[in-house]
């Protein structure tokens, strides 16, 4: 039991390490490919490519004065950006990085929570929270951009979570299974992107717009309400927020290479275990890279356009593919 | 419904191109002057600070008539003249620039100075980097604007021989070379 309770320690020690690093090496990513996809050079004063930015970057936002504004909910407007953070960091103790290593006497699973049996539900459970920090972080604000932003996000996220889900419910049809450990076997010979395009196409429109990402960005849409539902949030309750974007953005790149990319299988990841973790990095890296791809290209759309497109495209769409799929799924005999 | 993949394909094409618009940037030399390292040349006419010419053998040639202070529509440019003599010689003439200063702050870089000068004693260069810590210093004094005087030419004030140089423009129209 101990042991037990010593190795998720230190799993979850791990997940927040590489979960806050991994936030701030991605805002070095994304400003360096942002910048050359602009013609630009992007950070690089500070260490050799500008590797040391981020570092910079925190330690600026650290010693940064932290203002509550007059007449905001001062219990709700410091609670926010946590209930934001820590669902994007929940997420990741059900997506396994790799298979089991040989490990201090015994195998361990390089997943938090190995084999969940309900890992899928728990995914799509803990991201719905994240609705509430912003939302919280908008009215608590007292100001009228903040409480604008914290609406729209919600009403954006809560739309587009229901496109998401039925996307990730025909890879679950095919699969026939919850369980994330079964998803990634099944995945053995094709990857769900080829069986399921029309949902990866989904999850991704989806994901973008479930972490308010260009060109879904409203809730931030800085011309129209300056910095949405973190406007008035400052020193290091902003850089919760900040990397609570992050992480999330982190988080479904993840999940979307688990579901449909085969998580950490490759070749030879059964003779080396210690690949699986390192494909992993990549197909998420790959996901992510996208991410900033879409950024540099896309203009944001108009708010009713948003909400148009979600029920009265993604909606039906995702529902047609889940019929299809489960169509197929019961000629062929099922699973 | 026809219209319908007719415009997803439209839409799609677009979204091609669009995407590999971005992506071929990737390729590119960034446009980026690295600029404390890498400094962009200034162009031939571009105005920048002011400095004080010299004639050929170390005088000034300002002469202290403050045309420039005149033509001046900021107001910037403060001139005080002071007498020459034989054996104290600033500048050819009678007056030489005894104070001779440019706030910096107020300069619109204009360029009347230089069209206004008689003996083309006031120039503007092609410094751009100006900036200061601390207002004081961003008033020019003539010492910072005099350039050095030529290789193996005395300073100011030199000692020149009797009537060699009492006219600063010559009847000709000229400005006094020696």
């Amino acid at each position: 039991m101990v042991d037990l309770l010593i190795e998720a320690s230190i799993k979850s020690f791990f997940i927040f390490a590489v979960g806050m690093g991994g936030f701030a090496y991605m805002t070095w990513i994304e400003r360096k490919f942002l910048a050359r996809l602009q013609n630009r050079y992007g950070p690089n004063r500070a260490g050799p490519f500008g590797l040391l930015q981020p570092i910079a970057d925190g330690l600026k936002l650290f010693f940064k004065e932290e203002i509550t504004p007059a007449g905001a909910d001062k219990v709700i407007f410091t609670l926010a950006p946590v209930v934001t953070l820590l669902p994007a960091l929940l997420v990741f103790a059900v997506i396994p990085i790799g298979g089991t290593i040989y490990l201090f006497g015994a195998e361990r699973h390089l997943v938090l929570a190995p084999g969940l049996s309900v890992g899928i539900l728990y995914v799509l459970a803990i991201t719905s929270i994240a609705v509430y920090g912003i939302t919280m972080a908008g009215w608590s604000s007292n100001n009228k951009y903040a409480l604008l932003g914290g609406l729209r996000s919600c009403a954006q996220m809560i739309s587009y979570e229901l496109a998401m889900g039925l996307a990730i419910l025909a890879v679950v049809l095919t699969a026939g299974t919850l369980n994330i450990d079964k998803i990634i076997a099944d995945q053995d010979h094709v990857w769900h992107i080829f069986i399921q395009p029309v949902a990866f196409a989904i999850y991704l429109i989806t994901s973008i717009a479930e972490v308010n990402r260009a060109p879904f960005d409203l809730p931030e849409a800085e011309q129209e309400l300056t910095a949405g539902y973190h406007t008035e949030y400052s020193g290091m309750k902003f850089a919760l927020f900040f990397a609570a974007e992050y992480i999330k953005m982190i988080a479904v790149s993840a999940l979307g290479a688990t579901l449909f990319l085969g998580g950490w299988r490759g070749p030879f990841v059964d003779q080396v275990p210690l690949l699986g973790p390192a494909y992993f990095a990549l197909k998420t890296l790959l996901a992510l890279v996208v991410f900033v791809w879409i950024r540099a290209t896309l203009p944001r759309i108009r708010y009713d356009r948003l909400m148009a497109f979600g029920w009265k495209v993604l909606l039906p769409l995702s529902l047609a593919n889940v019929l299809a799929t489960a169509l197929v799924i019961l000629v062929l005999g099922g699973k | 419904m026809l219209d319908v993949f007719k415009s997803f394909g439209a839409t799609f094409v677009a979204f091609v191109t669009g995407f590999w618009t971005t992506f071929r940037q990737l390729f590119r030399k960034p446009v980026t002057i690295q600029y404390p390292e890498i400094k962009k040349p200034t162009k031939q006419r571009f105005r920048g600070r002011h400095e004080l010419r010299r004639y050929q053998d170390g005088l000034e040639r300002c002469i202290g008539c403050a045309l420039c202070a005149a033509a001046c529509p900021a107001d910037a440019i403060y001139v005080e003249a002071g007498e020459n003599s034989d054996e104290e010689r600033y500048s050819p003439g009678e007056r030489y620039a005894k104070t001779y200063e440019i706030n910096m702050l107020r300069c619109i870089f204009v360029g009347y100075c230089e069209d206004a000068c008689p003996t083309d004693a006031i120039v503007l260069t092609d410094l751009y980097e100006l900036s200061s810590y601390d207002r004081r210093s961003q008033i020019y004094a003539k010492g910072m604007l005099l350039v050095p005087p030529p290789e193996g030419q005395p300073d100011t004030p030199q000692k020149v021989e009797p009537h060699s140089r009492d006219r600063a423009i010559l009847p000709e129209g000229l400005v006094s070379e020696p």
